[in-house]
């Protein structure tokens, strides 16, 4: 394969010299996706006799990945890893469809990624799933997740690509919907499911453009069609792009997709942390980190560029301010990962391929952390509503510590890890906007630089109101088991040390890793840190923390009647999300579910019972033929006659047998003659 | 080496053994007249094994089969006789006519 890409990558050859392919531990990378599906099934059929009813399965699953995943990022931070292998499943035509795995920069820091959050997160979920009805289902379905993710990761070609987004989406599905007692967890299933969907309308479109414009559906072959210069791919690249980047914002959950992601709250805690940390919605990003070299190549789908970065920063700016106003503790993480995609698109907008996918890198470590604490308060208090809650960081130490370290991370201060990532971006959009980025960077630029702001004046008033001040509910509120805790603990350490693996000019080892890839990402690296920027982003974050002090901890008495104060205007606009739901509602899913339903029914009344009933009388009538006619008439008479004739000539034979033993050696003596005869006169 | 005659005489024994089956009533007599074919075939064994000067001997060794089986086939017919005799005073074989229809 290597001497393949060699091929492809042209100008990059370079680079792919100094690459190894990984030896072994890149061959047997194919047990990534598969031991945890193997897990799921594992888990489905036996779970329920085992000790721990299957836990354990899935925490051994996710341990090997995570293991594997580390093993694999160290590897390829010494000598840069870019391997690939297929196995043919099928062929249609001249497309021939693989199964295959990548081990590369982009999918190790993404094994990496998915393996450790996803174990914090198992380990987490044995605690907080306790006694659940479905605990053995629970876990077949979140180990599935987690595998049709690495599924999507490892995917060397589209279609296998397409297999695991779609996998993601049935386990998200089935993970929103865990309590389904409850309708309302049944419609936010549903609507993740088909709002996501809808998006993957985008996604196929683009697999198809562009497969059968280069002739392959593999990676390597389109990228490598980008890098010849490949005049077919360039004439459809800029349609195919954006169709692949639809596909990339409903996963992603980008305006005007973003609607799904609040409402995928309804799953258990657990869920929303893997969700919003390591798979699901990672998964576009991803997508856009994979086929970069399609965006960033001049002459092909560099214009979609200008749309992804305005799109980014409008879900970046505008989720955040929701953020603001929800009670709901998990919905404000919800708007705050929204906004954070924001965040990461716009990157990849900006043709930032190392800052986009560093972003989600440190983000899957502290979002995936503040989940996980907004569980244990809501498993202690047993209310998602933040008016529920207050003053709990007396009696819940150890998630108020890992709380506080996930919103710093989060807003952006130094040295936590989402300083480094944030920065990285602003620096990357102001260098676009000096370059083919123009005003849209620029102002792009101004939006992120307030969305910095927003994301610390919500996070702070998160942590106020959860925290400070006076408990507000009526359960006794406690710290969570150690199965709880632990995970807390690990993902808070990481959550502080991530971000120094990509600093400018001090240490570059994330842009390293990123980098072995067979092919030039083409994008932009900064030799040292853009103080000027940096001052600028932690000092609106600093900003918004002192805004958010300053309303609800200064005066603790009074916090709450500061946040039941309502701006005018504003606020209604925020509780209402913009009324995007509603316009949703009522200006698209109404109008065409009425006609449809009526058009439906008609035909259901009118044309589908007429057929069924005639369906149903004229089998009556061949019915009555058949019995009437063949059945008793022809057949019978056939077997009767078979019948009689047997017994007839059953008769008749029956004195053939005298008993006499000399007729029978005559006979036998007659027959031989006869058969000496018949040899004398035919030979 | 002329065979004819040994052939005429096998073919003379073996249809008088036919006779016997067919006509003579006496279940012992029966019994003989299959001894008398089985000699009649003993004959054509030896003398075509004789003509076709194999070296193996193998017709006269096969004749010395026959004569074992048939010695073996004898024994078992006449314990046959002895006991319908017992039970029935009759050895005739027309009266044993318990199979038929």
């Amino acid at each position: 394969m290597t001497h393949l890409l060699l091929a492809y990558a042209g100008e990059a050859a370079h680079e792919v010299a100094q690459l190894s392919d990984g030896g072994t531990l890149a061959r047997y990378a194919w047990l990534i996706p598969v031991v945890p599906l193997v897990a799921m099934f594992a888990i489905v059929f036996v779970g329920k006799r085992l000790p721990m009813k299957g836990w354990e399965l899935a925490e051994a699953a996710m341990a090997f990945v995570a293991v594997y995943g580390v093993v694999l990022l160290i590897a390829n931070a010494s000598t840069g890893i870019s391997y690939e292998s297929s196995v043919e499943i099928a062929r249609i035509g001249s497309y021939v469809i693989e199964w295959g795995w990548v081990v590369d920069g982009l999918s190790i820091m993404m094994y990496a990624v998915v393996g450790v959050v996803g174990l914090a997160v198992f380990t987490y979920a044995k605690g907080y799933m306790e006694g659940d009805v479905r605990f053995t289902w629970f876990f077949a379905a979140f180990t599935m997740f987690a595998g049709a993710m690495l599924v999507l990761v490892s995917a060397a070609n589209m279609i296998q690509l397409i297999v695991g987004w779609e996998l993601v989406g049935l386990a998200s599905y089935l993970l929103i919907g865990h309590y389904w007692e409850d309708h309302e967890n049944n419609a936010a299933a549903t609507k993740a499911f088909l709002t996501n969907k809808i998006a993957d309308v985008g996604l196929f479109v683009g697999v198809i453009i562009i497969g059968v414009t280069v002739g392959s559906f593999r990676f390597d072959a389109v990228l490598g069609a980008v890098a010849d210069g490949n005049s077919a791919l360039a004439r459809v690249a800029f349609w195919a792009g954006l169709a692949i980047f639809i596909g990339a914002m409903g996963k992603s959950a980008q305006f005007p997709f973003h609607v799904w992601l609040p409402d995928a709250m309804a799953g258990p805690t657990p869920v929303s942390s893997l969700m919003h940390a390591a798979t699901m919605v990672t998964a576009g990003v991803y997508l856009l980190g994979r086929m970069f070299p399609l965006f960033q190549t001049e002459g092909f789908a560099t214009d979609v560029k200008a749309i992804i970065i305005v799109v980014g920063a409008i879900t970046l700016f505008a989720t955040g301010l929701i953020a603001l106003v929800q009670d709901d503790i998990k919905k404000v993480l919800a708007y705050s990962t929204l906004s954070q995609l924001g965040y990461m698109t716009v990157a990849m907008g900006a043709g930032a391929y190392t800052a986009g996918l560093f972003h989600l890198f440190t983000h899957a470590f502290f979002k995936g952390l503040l989940f996980l604490c907004a569980g244990s308060v809501i498993h202690a208090v047993h209310s998602n509503n933040m008016s529920d809650m207050g003053g709990l960081r007396k009696s819940m130490p150890w998630t108020f510590r890992t709380f506080v370290i996930g919103s710093l991370a989060l807003a952006g201060i130094f040295p936590l890890a989402g300083f480094w990532s944030k920065d990285e971006i602003l620096a990357s959009v102001q260098f676009d906007a000096s370059g083919s980025g123009g005003a849209i960077a620029s102002v792009v630029l101004v939006v992120a630089i307030a969305g910095a702001f927003v994301t610390a004046f919500y996070m702070a008033r998160a942590v106020y109101l959860t925290f400070f001040g006076e408990y507000q509910g009526h359960a006794h509120p406690h710290e969570s088991p150690r199965v709880m805790t632990y995970p807390l603990i690990g993902l808070g350490a990481l959550s502080i040390v991530a971000g120094f693996a990509n600093v400018p000019g001090v240490y570059e080892g994330f842009t390293r890793w990123l980098a072995a890839r067979p092919f030039s990402m083409g994008d932009h690296h900064f030799e040292s840190i853009n103080y000027a920027l940096a001052g600028i982003g932690l000092a609106v974050a600093l900003a918004g923390v002192a805004l958010g002090t300053r309303l609800w901890y200064r005066d603790a008495a009074t916090q709450r009647e500061r946040d039941r104060f309502r701006v005018p205007v504003l606020y209604p606009l925020l509780e209402h999300k913009y009324y995007i739901d509603d316009f949703y509602l009522r200006g698209v899913i109404e109008p065409i579910k009425g006609p449809i339903a009526r058009f439906v029914d008609w035909t259901n009344t009118n044309l589908i019972d007429a057929v069924v009933n005639g369906f149903g009388g004229v089998a009556r009538l061949a019915a009555r033929f058949v019995y009437g006619g063949l059945d008793q008439r022809v057949i019978d008479l056939a077997i009767n006659a078979v019948a009689g004739g047997t017994s007839e000539a059953g008769e008749a034979l029956r004195h053939t047998t005298t008993g006499r033993v000399q007729q029978y050696a005559g006979a036998l003596f007659a027959g031989a003659v006869l058969l000496v005869v018949g040899f004398l006169i035919f030979t | 080496m002329i065979i004819n005659q040994f052939l005429v005489l096998a073919a003379l024994l073996f249809s008088i053994g036919i006779y016997g089956v067919l006509v003579r009533r006496n279940a012992v007599l029966v019994l003989l007249s299959i001894e008398l074919m089985l000699t009649a075939v003993n004959i054509n064994l030896v003398a075509f094994g004789s003509y076709i000067q194999d070296t193996l001997r193998s017709g006269q060794v096969f004749a010395l089969f026959v004569i074992t089986v048939a010695a073996a086939e004898v024994g078992i017919g006449l314990a046959i006789v002895v006991l319908v005799f017992r039970n029935r005073a009759s050895a005739n074989v027309d009266e044993l006519d318990l199979m038929r229809w």
